[in-house]
């Protein structure tokens, strides 16, 4: 059920370059399950900025889950400077996450994450090899200064990195580790040109993808987040990212 | 309750608060939140003759204090909004005020003969102000002799009472208020967002795809209540006043200024229990101001010079 609290800070760390690893205790953290989902965090208390931001859910745990995100403008600045025992509102869980039975035991899965759409991955990671599936991680950066996860993702399997400029690991982008690999299913959350890329590589049987765009209210009611359907790409149909998503499955949806 | 309760046009309202036109869809997603037969009524998305998919993305860009969004009016259409969402609508004890747009002037008579006979539209509501359509919409609400001819138009038709949508984006709003009130509007409702752009510093373009948008939230409401002042002293038929209500003090404020009920937008955006909170803190305010009942309070910024002594903040 969705939920709004005023949750705790726990912790906040900077694990990469603006990247802020936020650790926040509520009871709403009950509510979650699926990985992919998110929450709509309320960075400051007063009226500006005025919207939410929607950040994925990295990992949940006993009454704590973990955020992470990039400090680039006013909203993610208020959320840089929270210390434990501040508050932060939070509404969540939203969205339909990564569907984890979809893959078998004993089955492989590739978890592809770029950037900020790696948080996501860890959970996921961690559900999937509860349920007995093999799980190789392929994360991609924008350089060797930005890079997290990789330790983290290793407690679950293989990880593969790339880098843009190649100032670590695999030098270009996450498709170029993939044409080596093989797997049953791929789960991808990162920018829409690698989701675009996947999509069309066909690297495996079945593809999930986690999709990006600006929300408003993340419960799907101002509309904001709208995309076309590939059976209807021009006509009336739509797909919301914020509550019909963020996951879907590819080939659904217009990216 | 009964120090909230309101009669207008068509409308009995339990309290005089409501979700706005555009910012609560058709219900759905906010009656997983609380009961929607808490709210005194609700402003549904607008509906044209045909579904319309809206603008391309990005919609929304935030603003200091706001948003911008350029929807572009997505709806199902009429056939869908008569036979599905007003239907499950009708499972709440709540008036519904429909909201039509179009095109033509044709569009908005066929969405108003049929949606005014929905049992549960206890009124519409002529969206003459959206700033993100390209034909229809703002056109028919800058101009005095259209915003009439229209509303003409669309009374000869309804079976209901008929509420305009004014627009904030003119030099003289007085004087369109005066025309709907000549070509049959039995209220107003106002204001609609605020036409605006945000540029990026990345690529020099702007943020929304359809360039320019409405502006919306708390930065618009000293634009709204000075409005509503206007308008409402040179009228007689009432206000819907909306525009950044984000309190019971906010709603208070429009009721000041004019309004005889209020409808809240972004906030549900930002707070999806907004409404009824304030339907809950409401009689508190009224109690601080020593107010038996709130339509005691319409247009008093003009009406009485005494102050309103009891407040205390």
């Amino acid at each position: 059920m969705i939920k709004q609290e005023i949750c705790k800070v726990v912790s906040n760390r900077q694990i990469a370059d603006n990247i802020f690893e936020l650790v926040l205790s509520g009871g709403i953290s009950a509510e979650m399950g699926q990985p992919g989902q998110f929450v709509h965090v309320k960075t400051g208390g007063g009226f500006d900025p005025l919207l939410r931001r929607p950040i994925s859910i990295a990992s949940i745990n006993e009454g704590t889950f973990t955020i992470l995100f990039r400090w680039q403008g006013r909203g993610t600045a208020l959320l840089a400077e929270k210390i434990p025992g501040m508050s932060v509102d939070v509404l969540g869980p939203l969205g339909n996450g990564f569907p984890v039975l979809e893959t078998k035991p004993g089955e492989t899965a590739i978890l592809v994450g770029g950037g900020v759409g790696v948080p996501p991955m860890y959970e996921l990671a961690k559900q999937l090899v509860k349920n007995g599936v093999k799980v190789i991680s392929v994360i991609g950066f924008q350089s060797a200064k930005d890079i997290f996860y990789e330790q983290e993702l290793g407690e679950f399997g293989e990880v593969y990195v790339a880098t843009v400029d190649g100032s670590y690991g695999q030098k270009g982008f996450v498709t170029a580790i993939l044409n080596d690999l093989e797997a049953d299913i791929i789960y991808a959350c990162g920018p829409t040109p690698m989701l675009r890329a996947i999509e069309n590589g066909n690297y495996a049987a079945k593809t999930y993808l986690s999709l990006e765009e600006r929300m408003g209210c993340g419960i799907g009611a101002c509309f904001a987040c709208v995309c076309h359907t590939k059976a209807d790409p021009k006509g009336f149909s739509y797909k919301k990212v914020c509550s019909d998503g963020p996951v879907f499955k590819a080939g659904e949806v217009v990216i | 309750m009964s120090a909230l309760s309101i009669e207008l046009p068509g409308l009995k309202l339990k309290n005089p608060v409501m979700p706005a036109s555009g910012c609560f869809g058709f219900g759905r997603e906010f009656s997983q939140f609380y009961d929607l037969s808490l709210l005194g009524a609700i402003m549904i998305k607008a509906t044209t003759p045909e579904p319309r998919f809206g603008n391309p993305t990005p919609r929304v860009a935030e603003t200091p204090g706001g948003m911008l969004n350029a929807i572009g009016l997505q709806n199902p259409g009429l056939k869908k909004v008569f036979n599905e969402e007003l239907p499950w609508l009708d499972q709440f004890n709540v008036p519904i005020i429909a909201n039509i747009a179009g095109s033509t002037e044709n569009d908005y008579v066929t969405v108003a003969e049929q949606l005014s006979k929905a049992p549960n539209v206890s009124a519409l509501e002529l969206n003459i102000s959206c700033p993100n359509v390209k034909t229809g919409g703002i056109a028919f609400g800058t101009d005095p002799e259209m915003a009439k001819g229209l509303t003409k138009k669309v009374k000869e038709v309804s079976e209901v009472p008929v509420y305009v949508k004014l627009s904030p984006n003119v030099t003289d709003i007085v004087s369109i208020a005066k025309a709907v009130e000549n070509g049959g509007a039995d209220g107003l409702t106002m204001i609609n967002t605020l036409l605006g752009m945000r540029l990026d510093l990345a690529t020099g373009q702007p943020i929304l795809a359809n360039k320019t948008g409405g502006l919306s939230g708390p930065s618009v409401k000293p634009v709204a209540i000075r409005m509503i002042y206007e308008v409402s002293q040179q009228v007689s038929i009432p206000i819907i006043g909306m525009g950044g209500i984000q309190s019971a003090e906010d709603v208070v404020e429009f009721f000041l200024a004019g309004a005889s009920a209020t409808a809240v937008g972004t906030q549900n955006f930002v707070d999806p229990f907004i409404c009824p909170k304030i339907i809950q803190e409401l009689p508190e305010v009224l109690a601080k101001l020593g107010v038996d009942h709130i339509s005691e309070l319409t247009g008093r910024s003009w009406k009485k010079n005494e102050r309103l002594a009891y407040y205390r903040p």
